[in-house]
């Protein structure tokens, strides 16, 4: 058996060995240090089958920080796939980077490029185990910081640095409003650790007013982390403008993160009802913004980035109905097949563009890369036998189970909302003639990601039980 | 058997996509259905009660989520209609200008919906394979449909998902409303469940209105129905052969099989509700069909307008009224599938379907002529026509439902004002009728060619099912008999 802080070392270790490499070695093709890390990564992902979760209740390390229940586990796996995938895509976007970046070689930059997610996966697998406001706060600030590199890497392009600053800027204002919301919460309970603190607020000596004061403020920035509406201005542009990636590893990592997040904190404030009408109404909003947003968008990544928002909404829904199974199954279908559909993306947008028009008549042309993405697209939308109706189901069972049909009527509404905008990239693929005929070249390697992804997605949807169980550990 | 039969198009559909000759393996696919539906008929035990040929691999245990097929009488009825309308449409399908691998493999896949929502005995799977035929309606609608093909594809499609949310919530709700014991997808055990009276009456009427809506919208009931007509329009007319055919009855199996019998209570209490909506299906579509210039749109039309009959047969809740539904379920599917199968034909020789431009088309097609009548007559409900059994067992079925000798109750007068629809749905088939082949013919479709001759062997079965249905529903009955007998001894 390993212990579960071992994990998160390894990955560090790792990219600090890879950025090394990188440094000293100069000949060396930069696509090399990508497979290293894809490598070391799925070892790594393969060891954290032989930790053994434990309780909540006996945190292992780090002076009662860091939790390893099966949750924080799941998430750590979580993390890990994730960049795995994301490094994949990486290597499919290199040649835009090398396009982007003039450096003094033609690799120039390349390096930091694969070697920075590690750090980001690092910091995502943290905040799974992190059960004290002080480490949560820690790994939130060393995601965000790989975030503001790799948001803005490809900086000649403009667009980049418009996200770049704005992801930078308003980030750092969301993080002042975490850390001002811990100190009130710490100022009235005198508690950082998560356990003690529920312990704190259901003593009855508590003032409950300033507390929830600094429950806003944390939910302010974690708000802004999961892009719920009113703190989702920035997910259009920034979306947009990062390499595209990278917002596939925004959209998928930094969500999960702020919904392990919210998972944990909630449970001790669930006592205090504000807290739960306060979530409905933005769980609310943010089902509206998000689906409506998207109806008239024309670029599919910033489609993508208003249904990530719309998506958001679901997971509130999950949150706010107290359900972690429904949350953390709606979290794995939402990789699936948002990585699915970026990672076509990529290859799609290498050749033509990142308009839905520069997707006319993919099924001509590549019918593998339009069948993929139709079935990310139908699994979005929540079509049966994919990942994301079953998310969609089991979040709807657990809003009904707790009696939030306000909550589900919104939902339904929303989801015909999707059906539209999502459908019009599969019009764009099937109904459309090509403007070139010629098949879209696509490397061995992200075939195999697609494909994988493409088979996680269906299988999911019919067979949930091996996440299931894993969650219920 | 039954998983044979859901798989064979499933497994063509993905050959054909992988390259396979398409309209051989789907016509192969199709025929496979249709021998495993006959060997069913002919295996099945009429007087069983419960499920039979029943497979099941458990996916969650502690859901009571299984992948499970089985068959009773009424998805047997239903099993056999999809088997034949497939058959029929995949034969009826022209020379595919454009990607006919596709068109085929997409056919397939909504056969194979239906036939996995008929088939299963899962809440879950039930559902979900009603849904499979989503995508690939809007994909034929949408690359392979006439006229305003875009528009229909979008409204049909978001119009469907809209329904097939709302009925998802309202299974959810179904679900959650059983104590925790006793909850599972499991129709049997729901069917025990409810016969124990764990569903609380309160329960019940919210429930029912939220699945009557679901539902609703899904069968096209009175006023969610206006996707329907410019949908079969602009459809490719295999795929109205099988959305009007056999896709539509889903919502109305889906009634029969949980609504009624798992939600009685609920069922009363919105009867009344339900009987304005199906009025407004016979009475007013039937008088919009009456106004239509267009074929295809009346057909379209005509398709919505008679579900108010089976609406009035399941409303009726007694067990003459549910086998009159059942039985003009099966009997509506083969007549209008018949009616798209010639109307498709018509549009692809003359390149027009409004009533204006035609005439006199039987002097050039009388075959084409004799089989349009035959299906008109059988959709008025000629006596003879499965649909004439059908409707007569729901007019006295919903008559019979408290009657009393002083005075007509609400079903009574329903019923006086639908049997008005047999006179709206004799006007406007004997007009189209009039309009298309009677009358004097323009010269530039002098030419025009008959069916071809290979055509005989779906439209004689479709035929020779109607007419079967017809003159002996008594077999038909006894097959559907067993599990709403016990249902309605219970009460």
């Amino acid at each position: 058996m390993i212990g579960a802080p071992t994990l998160e070392i390894a990955v560090i270790l790792l990219g600090a060995g890879l950025l090394l490499l990188e440094a000293f070695s100069e000949k060396i093709e930069k696509e090399a240090i990508a497979y290293a890390a894809i490598a070391g990564l799925i070892v790594i992902l393969l060891a954290s089958f032989f930790v053994a979760p434990a309780p909540v209740d006996h945190p292992s390390a780090f002076w009662n920080f860091y939790a390893t229940d099966s949750l924080a586990i799941f998430f750590k796996r979580f993390a890990l796939v994730t960049t795995i995938f994301v490094l994949i895509m990486m290597i499919d976007y290199a040649p835009t980077v090398r396009s982007l970046v003039h450096g003094v070689t033609s690799q120039s930059g390349l390096g930091e490029f694969f070697a920075l997610p590690l750090f980001t996966c690092a910091g995502l697998m943290w905040i799974a185990s992190a059960v004290d406001f002080v480490m949560i706060f820690v790994s939130i600030e060393l995601v965000s910081v790989s975030f503001y590199v790799l948001v803005s890497f490809t900086r000649r392009n403009p667009a980049t640095l418009e996200a770049g600053v704005k992801y930078l800027i308003l980030s750092a204002v969301a993080t002042g409003f975490l850390v001002y919301g811990i100190t009130w919460i710490f100022g009235v309970t005198g508690e950082t650790n998560l356990d003690r603190l529920s312990a704190a607020l259901t003593s009855g000596h508590i003032e409950t007013a300033p507390a929830l004061f600094g429950m806003v403020l944390v939910l302010v920035a974690l708000g802004f982390k999961i892009a719920a509406v009113p703190f989702q201005i920035w997910v259009p542009d920034v979306y947009e403008g990062a390499p595209t990636p990278v917002t596939a590893f925004l959209s998928v990592g930094s969500k999960a993160a702020g919904f392990v997040v919210l998972l944990r904190i909630l449970r001790p404030f669930f006592i205090l009802p504000q807290v739960q009408r306060v979530l409905v109404i933005v769980a609310i909003l943010t089902l509206i913004y998000g689906n409506l947003a998207a109806l008239p968008q024309s670029n599919l990544k910033r489609l993508l980035a208003y249904s990530s928002v719309g998506h958001t909404g679901y997971l509130l829904i999950g949150i706010v109905s107290l359900s972690g199974v429904a949350t953390s199954f709606y979290l794995v279908a939402y990789l699936v097949m948002t990585l699915l559909s970026f990672a076509v993306l990529i290859v799609v947008a290498n050749q033509t563009g990142e308009k839905i028009q520069d997707f006319n008549g993919l099924g001509k042309r590549s019918p593998f890369l339009a069948f993929a993405m139709l079935v990310a697209m139908i699994s979005l939308a929540g079509v049966p036998f994919t990942a994301g109706f079953l998310g969609k189901f089991f979040v709807f069972d657990a809003a009904i189970q707790q009696h939030q049909f306000a909550l589900a009527a919104v939902g339904v509404i929303t989801v015909g909302c999707g059906f539209y905008y999502y459908l019009k990239v599969v019009r764009a693929m099937y109904w459309e003639e090509p403007k070139d005929r010629n098949a879209i070249p696509i490397s061995g390697l992200s075939r195999a990601a697609i494909t994988l992804l493409l088979i996680a997605n269906i299988v999911l949807g019919v067979y949930p039980q091996p996440i299931l169980r894993a969650l219920s550990l | 058997m039954l998983l044979l039969i859901l798989f064979a198009p499933i497994v063509a559909a993905i050959a054909i996509l992988f390259g396979a000759p398409a309209r051989r393996t789907a016509i192969v696919a199709a025929t496979i259905e249709l021998i495993g539906t006959g060997l069913l008929l002919s295996r099945f035990d009429k007087g069983a009660v419960g499920f039979q040929f029943v497979t099941a691999w458990t996916i969650n245990p502690d859901w009571g989520w299984r992948f499970a097929l089985g068959i009773d009488g009424l998805s047997l009825i239903m099993l056999l209609l999809t088997a034949i309308v497939t058959f029929a449409a995949i034969w009826f399908t022209a020379e595919i200008s454009r990607n006919e691998n596709a068109f085929y493999s997409c056919l397939l896949f909504i056969s194979a919906g239906a036939i996995g929502a008929f088939a299963s005995i899962d809440l879950f799977f039930f559902y979900a394979f009603h849904e499979l035929a989503l995508i690939p309606t809007f994909l034929l609608i949408g690359i392979w449909g006439t006229g305003n093909r875009q528009t229909a594809a979008w409204k049909i499609t978001i119009y469907l998902a809209i329904g097939s949310f709302i009925l998802l919530l309202g299974l959810i709700l179904l679900y959650r409303s059983l104590p925790a014991a006793s909850r599972s997808f499991d129709f049997a055990v729901l069917q025990a469940a409810a016969s124990a009276g764990q569903i609380s009456t309160s329960a019940q009427q919210n429930i029912y209105l939220v699945l009557l809506i679901g539902f609703g919208i899904l069968i096209s009931l009175f006023p969610f129905h206006t996707w329907a007509p410019e949908a079969y329009a602009s459809a490719p007319s295999p795929v109205a052969m099988l959305h009007a055919g056999v896709l539509k009855k889903f919502g109305l199996y889906g009634l029969l099989r949980l609504a009624i019998p798992l939600l009685p209570a609920g069922a009363l209490y919105w009867n009344k509700l339900l009987i304005v909506l199906l009025l407004g299906n016979i009475i007013y579509v039937g008088l919009v069909t009456i106004a239509q210039k267009r074929l295809d749109w009346m057909l379209g039309y005509s398709s919505v307008m008679h579900m108010g009959y089976i609406f009035l047969g399941i409303a009726s809740a007694n067990i003459v009224g549910i086998y009159g539904a059942a039985i003009l379920m099966l009997a509506h599917g083969l007549s209008i599938a018949l009616l798209f199968a010639i109307t498709g034909e018509l549009r692809r020789r003359t390149g027009t379907l409004v009533f204006e431009d035609l005439g006199g088309l039987a002097k050039v097609m009388p075959f084409a002529g004799f089989v349009f009548g035959l299906a008109a007559f059988a959709a008025i409900g000629l006596p003879g026509f499965a649909n004439f059994a059908g409707e007569v067992l729901i007019f006295f079925g919903a008559f019979r439902r408290g009657a009393n000798m002083l005075r007509f109750e609400t079903f009574q007068v329903a019923t006086t004002l639908a049997l008005w629809g047999v006179v709206i749905s004799a006007v406007y088939m004997l007009r189209a009728y009039r309009a298309v082949f009677m009358g004097r013919m323009e010269s530039k479709w002098s030419g025009l060619p008959d069916l071809r001759n290979s055509l005989r062997l779906p439209i004689t079965l479709l035929i020779v099912a109607l007419l079967a249905v017809g003159f002996f529903p008594q077999s038909f009955v006894q097959i559907v008999t067993p599990p709403f007998r016990s249902f309605f001894a219970a009460k």
